[in-house]
């Protein structure tokens, strides 16, 4: 692997962290291809050889209408997210590449208070689509099963 | 008469039809502990695990009844046998792991080893070494076993009890949650997977909610503002001959427009909700594909004390709260589908997934509004919530989703296990 596409890869999650955090959701959707798979899966049931997510959008359409769900109707805890990305992994696969990378996601409420929601791992599958790089499979395996609160936010 | 005991003196509940609940039983510490005894380990049967989750001798999972650690686990002779996962000795955790296959359950701090159903059976240096040391002489091995729980299996739903006087599991659940469970466990089932979620607030703020009707269509708005469901929509809410239990429920083919075209939006002008026609790109989670008898396609029926049964749409689980404190719960949910499930039944399941949980579509406002009333009333424990959706007074059956009288009927029957003293019948 090039020290190019190392940071490359490192620049889409950055950007893919950056969006969330800035409550930018229409446009991380946009760094997703339209047959992709977003998923929040708990190390629990993957330890178990268990199927059941969290969060399962197996196409852009779905993950589009998550966002508009959040913005039209649902109801969570008003915060503000910070994602930690800590270096990628990135391995050739499928026409594309199979990147991961350890995160830690701490949300803090309009009164400064500031908590760990999450860590984990994120396993994507990233491939080049109109000579930009974009997400065919973002699979979140979440440590933090025990989910606090709620799930509103994409993490 | 003991402190906690005279916990349950600060609150007064003025009314005896559970119209009026004094803040301070949500957030009392003393309160709390209470409840682990009289009705976590009371009369009842709480639910603690699947059959199909321990399908071989030595399957075991490791679940919370209230906030006891209990093993639940399949012996050698195939029954099942639920015992608290804490060491006769020092009372340590015995089994550390939360789900597994095991001989028998053996403690690792000083090798105390327990069969799968509970019994002492083996204790390291037990007569000491070269005569020196060990236990007494007279230690009776066989009263130093796991704490055990009677255990009740019904459509290979497994319920336990800490107590003798819990009356038989069909006669506590009753004919309606009988019914219910048989309905929803008609055939093999199969775990596709658990969520937990950690709620900070009291865990009968959340019983409360499962017997409310009424906030389904007001808090929670994506099946509104999709225009899936309105609480117009055919529904209501059943009970127990006790109404501690309670089960509300929806009927497919009740779009608003079918049944009340003029109500469905006039309930909601005061609300300030916004466009309430907003189209999905990909609805196809939201079908239900038809799989029992009748036409019930939303189904929560809660059972007093701790789980909940829910079937949204073709989404089933079945939660279990697990207490930490007064205010802190967890709840731990167990989603299944069926044996005979194809794959397109299989996935249809797991992506409507998307509806239920903490990270639900239809589901998720529940934590925020729990830990909303939670923080707001930590003081002015003698203030009381209003509980009038539906009327006062006597409980009945709901035809109807604006109400909240299940919670009354919760509240009667906690108050009778506590030993609280009610005030005035109200008209």
């Amino acid at each position: 692997m090039t020290a190019d596409r190392f940071i490359a890869m490192t620049m889409l999650f950055e950007k893919y962290a950056r969006l969330l955090d800035e409550d930018r959701l229409e446009e991380w959707t946009d760094l997703f291809v339209e047959g992709c798979l977003y998923e929040i899966v708990s190390r629990e049931n993957v330890r178990q050889n268990l199927p059941l997510s969290l969060m399962l959008c197996d196409s852009k359409d779905m993950l589009r209408d998550r966002i508009s769900a959040l913005r039209e109707a649902n109801i969570f805890n008003i915060h503000v997210d910070c994602h930690v990305i800590g270096p990628v992994h990135v391995a050739p696969s499928d026409a594309g590449w199979d990147v991961s990378s350890a995160y830690a996601l701490y949300q803090s409420t309009q009164e400064g208070e500031t908590r760990l929601f999450s860590v984990g791992r994120y396993h994507a599958h990233v491939v080049e689509h109109d000579g930009a790089l974009r997400f065919a499979r973002q699979r979140v395996v979440v440590d933090t099963g025990a989910i606090l609160t709620l799930l509103a936010t994409p993490i | 008469m003991s402190a906690t005991q005279e916990a349950l003196r600060r609150y007064h509940f003025p009314a005896s039809d559970g119209s009026r609940i004094p803040y301070g039983m949500y957030r009392d510490a003393e309160i709390y502990a209470l409840e682990q005894e009289r009705i976590f380990r009371g009369p009842v049967w709480n639910y603690l695990a699947l059959e199909c989750e321990m399908p071989a001798p030595g399957d075991f999972r490791v679940i919370a009844v209230g906030d006891t650690p209990v093993i639940v686990n399949r012996a050698r002779d195939g029954a099942i046998h639920a015992m608290v996962n804490r060491c006769a000795h020092r009372g340590s955790i015995v089994q550390r792991q939360i789900y597994g296959n095991a001989r028998g359950h053996i403690c690792c701090y000083h090798q105390w080893s327990y069969d799968l159903t509970g019994r002492l059976v083996s204790v390291p240096f037990r007569r000491g070494v070269k005569g020196v040391g060990g236990l007494p002489a007279d230690f009776d091995m066989g009263c130093h076993g796991l704490q055990t729980l009677r255990v009740s299996v019904l459509n290979g739903v497994i319920f336990g009890s800490f107590s003798e006087d819990a009356v038989p599991l069909q006669e506590f659940l009753d004919v309606p949650f009988v019914a219910q469970l048989k309905r929803i466990f008609h055939k093999q089932p199969v775990v596709l997977g658990y969520q937990r979620q950690r709620i900070f607030g009291n865990w009968k703020l959340y019983t409360d909610n499962l017997r409310d009707p009424n906030h389904g269509g007001l808090l929670h708005m994506f099946q509104i503002t999709f225009g899936i469901a309105r609480l117009s929509g055919r529904g209501g809410a059943t009970m127990d001959r006790e109404h501690k239990h309670n089960m509300s429920w929806a009927a497919q083919g009740s779009r608003p427009e079918d049944d009340a075209p003029a109500e469905s939006q006039e309930g909601y002008s005061d609300t300030g909700r916004g466009d309430m026609d907003i189209r999905l790109r990909d609805p196809s989670m939201l079908r239900y594909h038809k799989e029992y008898p009748d036409d019930l396609s939303l189904t929560i029926a809660s059972i007093f004390p701790n789980c909940a049964f829910q079937q949204i749409g073709n989404t089933l689980a079945v939660r279990q709260f697990r207490t930490k404190s007064a205010d802190e719960f967890e709840i731990f949910s167990t989603y299944f589908g069926y044996a005979d499930d194809d794959d397109a039944m299989r996935r249809h399941r797991l992506r409507k997934a998307n509806l239920a949980g903490p990270a639900g579509l239809v589901s998720m406002e529940d934590g925020e509004a729990v830990e909303l009333v939670h923080r707001a009333i930590v003081r002015d424990g003698q203030e009381h919530s209003v509980v009038e959706f539906g009327g006062r007074g006597a409980i009945s059956d709901q035809e109807n989703l604006v109400t909240d009288v299940p919670m009354r009927g919760f509240w009667i029957h906690y108050c009778k296990l506590m030993g609280i003293e009610t005030g005035e019948p109200r008209p």
